[in-house]
């Protein structure tokens, strides 16, 4: 990537779900665009490699309405089907078998929401499913809550990846609570991604500067004034702040500390 | 030949296989999903997938979704 200039050559940035390597560090959704194609515009310029999707029915009244895989392509990104809108794990588990012979996709996004006004995952059903999917073959990136516990159990139970979110889906509100976001992130051993509540490139970075392996958002770009420039605010901030977590910050002081020297003034 | 497909109650012409279905909706069988009775038929077996009166059909494909 150009932007990773500085990195020893040969050196690539990446990180690995499920034995899949990517470079980018940006998963965008595909709900709430105008349009199919301006949401294929704001992947490309997201720099995206993986976009989650959702199954429903099809409309038997217009079937020559656009159809997403016409416009965002599945042999340009890679489909991470997901389990919007099911409240039980026998749900979760039927739309994913669905999405699988749909697309022959294993790796898939689960997310068990508890109700409609807060979207908050029901963490108990949630590890339900996980375990039925696996049973099932499925590799699970798990949507979650950010609760150092309920990671710890999903990472034993064979989660994919661990996806706490950064506050409520849509909300548009950053990283609610850092301290335990942090916590996810250091004690797990497979992928950490923020998943719901970035509002702005700044909420992006400071969820790449904690250490989360990338961050998936959809509301922040589909819901901006231009998708696609917002698409390329948050790749620039995915990366701006996957560069500072691997450079380090500086400590944090109480009081000032001069940058040009005090010695030898005039 | 009375079918409930997603959900709506649809009277068809008899027809010889799932495969025949898909097509008369006007839908691209690559594009799609389909369980019959609450069974996936892998898409390779829609010609050979017999459907019947009363069958409860669900057809599904990929949206935009976060």
């Amino acid at each position: 990537m150009d932007d990773a200039s500085h990195r020893p050559a040969g050196v690539a940035d990446t990180w690995t779900v499920a034995g899949r390597t990517f470079t980018s560090r940006l998963i965008i959704g595909t709900g709430k665009y105008k349009d199919y194609a301006t949401n294929a515009a704001a992947a490309e310029a997201a720099g995206a490699e993986i976009v989650t999707v959702a199954i429903r029915r099809v409309n038997l009244s217009d079937p020559s309405q656009p159809m997403l895989v016409d416009h965002v392509k599945p042999d340009r990104f890679t489909f991470l089907p997901n389990t919007a809108g099911c409240f039980t794990g026998e749900d979760a588990v039927r739309t994913l078998r669905l999405a699988r012979e749909a697309g022959g996709w294993n790796l898939v996004k689960l997310e068990v929401l508890s109700n409609t006004k807060h979207l908050l995952p029901d963490m108990e059903e949630t590890l339900r499913a996980l375990k039925l999917l696996i049973a099932d073959g499925f590799e699970v990136m798990v949507y979650c809550n950010d609760d150092p516990v309920y990671a710890r159990k999903l990472e034993e139970a064979g989660a994919a990846a661990i996806m706490p979110l950064g506050a409520p889906i849509g909300s548009g509100r950053g990283i609610q609570n850092l301290l335990n976001l942090g916590l996810i992130i250091e004690q797990a051993k497979v992928p950490v991604l923020v998943d719901a509540g970035v509002g702005t490139a700044s909420d992006a970075a400071v969820a790449m500067e904690l250490g989360c392996d990338a961050v998936l958002m959809n509301t922040a770009i589909a819901e901006a004034r231009d998708p696609i420039l917002m698409a390329s605010a948050m790749r620039h901030a995915v990366i701006a702040g996957r560069e500072a977590f691997l450079a380090g910050r500086m400590p944090k002081r109480m009081y000032a500390d001069p940058s040009s020297p005090l010695a030898g003034l005039i | 030949m009375n079918l409930t497909i997603n959900g709506e109650a649809r009277t068809l012409a008899p027809l010889p296989h799932l495969a025949a279905l898909v097509s008369e909706l006007g839908l691209d069988p690559r594009k799609v999903a389909v369980e019959r009775n609450l069974e996936i038929v892998p898409r390779s077996a829609y010609d050979r997938t017999p459907v019947a009166d009363g069958d409860r059909i669900e057809i599904v494909h990929f949206i935009g979704g976060g």
